[in-house]
């Protein structure tokens, strides 16, 4: 791509390509931690949810363009996520 | 007014109103999709508490799942999200070559993604792990089977009807539909792949690694 950094605020493709290479890396980072490392179970749970998280927010902010969109938009997004959290620890709690 | 127009041109759409300062098509997946997180939630908030309340009923990492083949296969579906977001970067460039050659390979690798997870399927259910209430032995009980193919057979459809998806796009950019001026289905199908990939990070980690 000539524009290294494109054109109405998106991303660029180099961007595009360090997000596939970590997207990549992370994942290698995961299946290694419950199959090579002999971590204690709860902290197994936290380190691999933290690398989902942020790989999943890695997508949603350059691939799915949430980093450039209107403040509005991402707002919008970011509302229902204390809701899903809330959704799984109130039941978590019922046993 | 000159701005708002300039901010609503960017998928080349036509808006009515200001809004959200996205055109409306872009609006309605967002809001389809923050539909799916509760959808999804609900399933991976139903294994955690399951599987808190029952863990002698869900085998280890690797003792069940194969970790190394859906390994592969995130791999699978982290490339079709780069060759997606390739082929949106192409058109907004106006380069239709380049898009028809990224869909191309996002539609395929979609299908190879499907392949191996039909695959998987099979292995496993051949050696007892199916969704029945009599169980998996080996695994102790039938919540296993039953959250896992509920999970990621919900998941495996969505990639289908993203595959589905795609294959049309790329009909439409052979028609030569799309231009750097008009490509909003193409941004918004691949909100809807990013999508279906980013919920597959989530699985992968919770279903097969944890």
């Amino acid at each position: 791509m000539e524009h290294a950094v494109a054109h109405e605020g998106g991303a660029s493709t180099k961007a595009y390509m360090v997000v596939f290479v970590s997207l990549a890396v992370l994942t290698v980072i995961e299946v290694l931690i419950p199959t090579q490392f002999d971590f204690p179970k709860m902290m197994q749970i936290i380190i691999l949810v933290a690398l989902a998280l942020w790989k999943a927010l890695l997508v949603a902010l350059y691939y799915m363009h949430l980093r450039f969109e209107p403040r509005r938009l991402k707002w919008m997004v970011i509302a229902p996520l204390p809701l899903a959290v809330i959704l799984v620890l109130a039941v978590l709690t019922e046993f | 007014m000159t701005t708002n127009a300039a901010v609503l041109d960017r998928g080349g759409m036509d808006a009515t109103e200001v809004g959200m300062g996205v055109y409306n098509m872009k609006l309605g997946m967002w809001v389809f999709l923050l539909s799916e997180v509760m959808f999804f939630t609900s399933l991976i908030g139903s294994y955690i508490i399951l599987r808190a309340a029952h863990p002698e009923m869900f085998a280890q990492p690797g003792e069940v799942l194969a970790v190394n083949l859906t390994a592969f296969n995130t791999f699978l579906l982290i490339c079709s999200s780069v060759t997606m977001v390739l082929a949106f970067a192409a058109i907004e460039r106006g380069d239709q070559a380049k898009l028809k050659m990224w869909l191309v390979f996002t539609a395929l690798i979609g299908m190879g993604f499907l392949g191996v997870q039909v695959y998987e399927y099979i292995e496993l259910s051949s050696h007892g792990f199916v969704p029945s209430v009599e169980g998996y032995e080996a695994a102790g009980a039938p919540l296993y089977g039953s959250t896992f193919y509920t999970m990621t057979g919900f998941h495996g459809f969505h990639v289908f009807v993203g595959v589905l998806a795609l294959w049309y796009l790329v009909i439409q950019a052979f028609r030569g539909k799309y231009t750097a001026n008009d490509h909003g289905a193409v941004e918004i199908t691949g909100l809807y792949w990013h999508f279906v990939d980013l919920v597959w990070i989530i699985l992968f980690t919770i279903v097969y690694l944890i």
